[in-house]
């Protein structure tokens, strides 16, 4: 550590002002602040700095994701191996996965830090981390096979359109991980839905058991075939086909524990996003007119990406609401409307995306009205006591 | 206006600027922010878009030409209706000439011909421009002005056909090989199709054009 330390002292004198590499300043700032804790102190004014950074605030989201991620590998040979009935050991099972996940996570990363270093280094902003985070949930929320050529292209797509147009990390108005996949759904349908996406090595069909069938269970529930959905005991534990990351509700729970903990992700919104869903759940349980609206209202929260989203995308710090009281507003309407999409719209089986890239346009004007709300409350008390 | 005795040149330097300053500094689509409805729904292929630019040019340069001519007789209340009806006789015109001529493309660009009437760079040329002016210097704004707003148009159905159908002119550019279900790679991609990605296109050019010409960057 010690000796790390000196040698980035040792090489800065190259990248200030004047040295060899000026032009580089920017990359080098980015990975000195996220190696070390920066120990800039405010010369003026008497502020405080908190040492909780952004840099630091998005390794505890990266900590989050680990669970989910590292059971994601797993759920992939595990998935792979059902379909060809292969009895694979624990060891064998993770491998596979890993290294079908891997090549995913490294695209990722790779264009979208390409794209912000590219973009920080012309206009002398020190490189934001934002990506650090949207990086690693690209690759969880895509189905397995997605070709890399598009998840190149989609990850291009959400930083520069999603991000960079706006200013860069904090000023933008939706959230670039869900903006990529958004992308690819609707540029490339055929491969980000269907039966066929979610399980590696499915497309191909090579040794696949007959009568193998890589539906999820939301596709199941939408053919209204719900005697063949998994057991609730599967979908909790993420035993299921679905995109990388979002199988398992056990280990995104055990997520949301270390975000909220920790104070990071906000317990408001994840809070409201679930009930907004065993509202809409209920809802529908009360009409019953299809099969789908009769499974259970809590069911639909364990499965797709519900929790997923609800956990790691609806609690966004930048595209979500600002104000207490609009996070409960934001978040129950986030998982009422992916009910409302997932149920009532036969084109797609899963609304969390959508719900969520909706809300996000409309978080500054709940915003609006909730700070509009107070102050006129405010105003009336004064006025009350002005006029007793 | 009367000081002006001696004759100017047909193509002076003022009449010139008239032509080109639409294309690019004062550009109906990118900086006017006109005529967005028409880019976006006629752009998926190339052929109907250079059709539809055409069609544009003609209405623009001839309704601003017939309504300088009798700019001085109009009566200025009622001016927004005889401007109407000049420019719906010369898309009526406009239609049946693409109807007898090329009517695949006129079948393809369906309302939108129609629709051109509404265009609002047309109008807003005839109220901007050709009240206050004489024919010529009119006709050259309206052809400069359609020019620029075809150029968009040409230049968004470009990466949208090339991207989303890989064909230019309905011409294959990417092989057909290529497509993963003859065992290639690719694939078309579909969003391009999409109105939407022609909005985003046409930011992409506004973004373009404004970070090269700096001055047309509002604070």
């Amino acid at each position: 550590m010690k000796a790390l330390r000196n040698y980035l002292d040792k090489i800065k004198p190259h990248f200030q002002k004047g040295g060899r590499f000026e032009m580089l300043h920017s990359t080098f700032d980015a990975f000195e602040t996220f190696l070390f804790v920066p120990n800039t102190v405010t010369t003026k004014g008497s502020h405080i700095r908190d040492s909780l950074d952004l840099k630091r605030t998005m390794s505890i989201v990266i900590i989050a994701l680990m669970p989910a991620m590292l059971f994601g590998m797993w759920n992939v040979g595990y998935q792979h191996a059902l379909s060809i009935d292969a009895g694979w050991s624990f060891f064998e099972t993770f491998w596979y996965g890993f290294l079908k996940v891997l090549p995913l996570i490294v695209v990722s990363y790779g264009v979208g830090l390409f794209i912000e270093f590219a973009f920080a280094q012309p206009r002398g902003h020190e490189v934001n981390e934002g990506f650090l985070v949207s990086g690693l949930l690209i690759p969880l929320i895509m189905p397995v096979g997605v070709p890399l050529w598009m998840l190149a292209i989609a990850v291009a797509f959400a930083v520069i359109i999603g991000k960079e147009v706006f200013g860069g990390t904090g000023y933008n108005v939706f959230n670039p991980a869900l903006l990529a996949r958004a992308f690819l759904f609707f540029a490339y349908p055929s491969h980000m839905s269907g039966d066929k996406v979610w399980i590696a090595g499915l497309t191909q069909g090579q040794g696949v058991v007959d009568g193998f069938s890589g539906a999820t269970p939301l596709a199941k529930a939408a053919a209204y075939q719900i005697e063949q959905m998994p057991s609730v005991y599967d979908m909790f534990m993420g035993f299921i086909p679905g995109s990388v990351g979002e199988t398992s509700t056990l280990a995104i729970l055990i997520g949301a524990a270390i975000l909220i903990v920790t104070g990071i992700g906000s317990w408001k919104i994840m809070v409201s996003v679930f009930g907004g869903g065993l509202a809409a759940g209920l809802l529908f349980n009360a009409f019953a007119v299809n099969p789908y609206m009769e499974i259970s209202a809590w069911q639909h929260l364990i499965m797709g990406g519900f929790a997923f989203g609800a956990v790691f995308m609806a609690t966004d710090p930048v595209s979500a609401s600002q104000t207490e009281k609009g996070k409960w507003i934001y978040g129950f309407l986030v998982g009422f409307l992916a009910l409302l999409v997932r149920v009532l719209n036969p084109a797609y089986p899963e609304g969390m995306m959508l719900a969520i890239l909706l809300m996000n346009a409309f978080a500054p004007l709940i915003d609006y009205y909730v700070v509009e709300a107070n102050i006129r409350r405010r105003m009336n008390r004064a006025k009350k006591v002005a006029n007793v | 206006m009367s000081e002006v005795k001696e004759k100017e040149p047909l193509f002076s330097a003022k009449n010139l600027k008239l032509l080109t300053e639409p294309i690019d500094s004062r550009n109906p689509v990118t900086v006017l922010v006109l005529g967005i409805c028409s880019a976006l729904a006629v752009t998926v292929k190339l052929k109907p878009a250079i059709v539809m630019a055409l069609s544009v040019i003609v209405v623009t340069a001839f309704s601003n030409l017939i309504i300088s001519l009798i700019r001085n007789s109009i009566p200025n209340r009622i001016r927004i209706i005889v401007q109407l009806v000049v420019i719906s006789s010369l898309v009526i015109l406009v239609d049946q000439i693409l109807k007898a001529y090329v009517y695949d493309v006129s079948k393809q660009l369906s309302v939108f011909v129609g629709l051109i009437i509404t265009n609002c760079i047309i109008m807003g040329r005839l109220e901007a421009f050709a009240l206050g002016n004489k024919p010529w210097p009119s006709f050259l704004d309206g052809i400069g002005n359609g020019v620029g707003y075809g150029l968009i148009l040409v230049i968004v159905a470009f990466f949208r056909e090339f991207l989303g159908s890989g064909t230019i002119f309905n011409y294959r550019v990417i092989p057909i090989d290529w497509y993963i279900k003859n065992g290639g790679f690719y694939e078309n991609n579909g969003m391009m199709i999409l109105p939407p990605m022609a909005l985003i296109t046409v930011g992409i050019i506004i973004w373009i054009q404004r970070s090269r010409n700096r001055k047309l960057i509002e604070d």
